[in-house]
């Protein structure tokens, strides 16, 4: 695209970037403070995850942009169609064929490859702000690695609710070191993050912080021995594609009560689709 | 020597790219090796040396360069813009040999990301000394041959893990390959 750079940041920003996603791959888990620009669009619409995009991408990488998991929402075509354009990468919805991979919230139900990196958009990089608001106070606590506040708070809400009442933002340890907020993916996706073969970045651009979990790492839910962190998912199968084992969202169909549970993951669900797997709704949708 | 000094990436935008893409990979998989894009180096500097320098250095990050490579100090601030200085303060160091990692900014406890990395130039990365990595990045540990580092290696990089979160990190280079090992990994002679 004229009058752009590729991948329309500086190179200068550009640098920094990748100098703080250098060291957060480095020190697993810890928030790099960086210089987040302003884009054009504006903070909360995936900012952070688009600069650490921008700063990785080559002109040979495949980019797929998912929003809560499907490839077809707002946030995921305008993000996909400004790599396209200020990048002109190629942009694809198969989770295998993609090298890059942004979402928003989600992560694919299919296994990522050691040879695939996915960058995640963070509202919120430091996971115990609802508990200390002081950025000064938070950063001491995980220089002294002083976790103490939110095991509390896990226990107040078992004594409470008799169960760990955080179904999205699940805290993790990362690497036995930091307290980390895997951003707001549902806590059905925590075990996806242990040992994943990808790399994974995660990008918060109104908080300006850059995090990373190296391939293979160790992430770890906050639990306790008796209390053992559960994925929670709606005890149904996709309505669409008959999946029992991929996240669901519930769709409201009617005014009478009518539901319908379909797989977030747009492209996992295509795929299965494909492949003659037909859930409940799918069969009537096909009888109509 | 001639006063001219030769050209950076053939492809500012592309090669940096390329360069950063192998670092990062290199980093996030400790012991992988991994080749960088071409330039045209100035003595002492190896090909790769010099791409990671432009790929990461610049005005904003102070450098210091180990006297034994001042030869290429004139490319590297022309090229970069950046500040050569003092060892104390460096964001990056570039070193024909490795330098005492305790001089080195290890970043504190609040900010382990305010340290340096250290870009060292050694003999070969396929022939030379054995180690045995292991630690995030790795799902086993793996094998990293380097001819051109101390023999007390493994120690001297204990006592920088040992700093962890603090610390620095690694980048080795020679001919155009790059190697990475970050502060978070852990070394044993082989």
């Amino acid at each position: 695209m004229k009058g752009y750079n590729f991948a329309y940041l500086d190179e200068q920003t550009k640098r920094m970037i990748r100098r703080c996603v250098l060291k957060a791959v480095a020190i697993p888990g810890h928030q790099v403070p960086f210089g987040s620009r302003e884009m054009p669009l504006p903070y909360g619409w995936g900012t952070g995850g688009i600069q650490v995009t921008a700063s990785i991408l080559g002109s040979d990488d495949v980019l797929k942009v998912i929003d809560q998991g499907a490839d077809d929402t707002t946030n995921a075509v305008s993000i996909r169609r400004f790599f396209a354009r200020t990048a002109g990468v190629r942009t694809t919805t198969a989770t295998a064929e993609a090298t890059v991979i942004q979402t928003r919230h989600r992560i694919p139900e299919k296994q990522l490859r050691e040879d695939q990196i996915i960058v995640y958009q963070v509202p919120q990089p430091e996971p115990m702000f609802r508990l200390e608001p002081s950025r000064v106070e938070t950063r001491r606590m995980h220089a002294l690695a002083d976790y103490g506040l939110m095991h509390v708070k896990l226990y107040e809400d078992i004594a409470r609710f008799g169960q760990i009442s955080i179904s999205y933002d699940y805290p993790v340890m990362v690497n036995q070191r930091y307290l980390m907020s895997p951003s707001p993916i549902p806590a059905f996706d925590n075990p996806k993050m242990d040992r994943m073969p990808a790399l994974q970045l995660f990008g918060a651009g109104r908080e300006k912080r850059i995090y990373a979990i190296p391939p293979w790492t160790q992430v770890k839910s906050l639990d306790f021995d008796d209390h053992p962190f559960r994925a929670i998912n709606a005890p149904h199968p996709c309505g669409l594609c008959g999946a029992t084992d991929s996240y669901l969202d519930e769709v409201v169909t009617d005014d009478h009560g009518g539901r319908l549970f379909v797989c977030s993951d747009t492209d996992h669900c295509a795929e299965r689709r494909a492949a003659g797997y037909v859930g409940t709704d799918g069969m009537k949708e096909a009888a109509e | 020597m001639t006063d001219t000094l030769t050209p950076g990436f053939a492809d500012p935008v592309a090669d940096a790219q390329a360069c950063f893409r192998a670092v990062l990979d290199a980093l996030a998989h400790p012991g992988r090796i991994r080749p960088v894009p071409p330039v045209e180096a100035p003595a002492p500097l190896c090909p790769a040396a010099a791409a990671v320098v432009l790929t990461l250095v610049d005005h904003e990050t102070p450098l210091w360069v180990d006297p034994a490579a001042a030869a290429a100090s004139g490319w590297i601030t022309f090229h970069t813009g950046a500040a050569t200085g003092e060892q104390a303060r460096a964001a990056f160091a570039f070193a024909l040999t490795l330098p005492d990692l305790a001089l080195l900014p290890a970043g504190s406890d609040e900010a382990p990301d305010n340290s340096a990395t250290v870009i060292v130039q050694v003999q070969s990365l396929e022939r030379g000394a054995r180690f045995e990595l292991s630690g995030p990045g790795l799902r086993e540990s793996a094998p990293l041959a380097v001819e051109g580092l101390p023999t007390d290696f493994a120690d001297r990089w204990a006592a920088n893990h040992a700093l962890f979160p603090r610390g620095v990190d690694l980048l080795l280079c020679t001919g155009n390959q790059v190697a990475a090992l970050p502060r978070s990994v852990t070394v044993r002679n082989a």
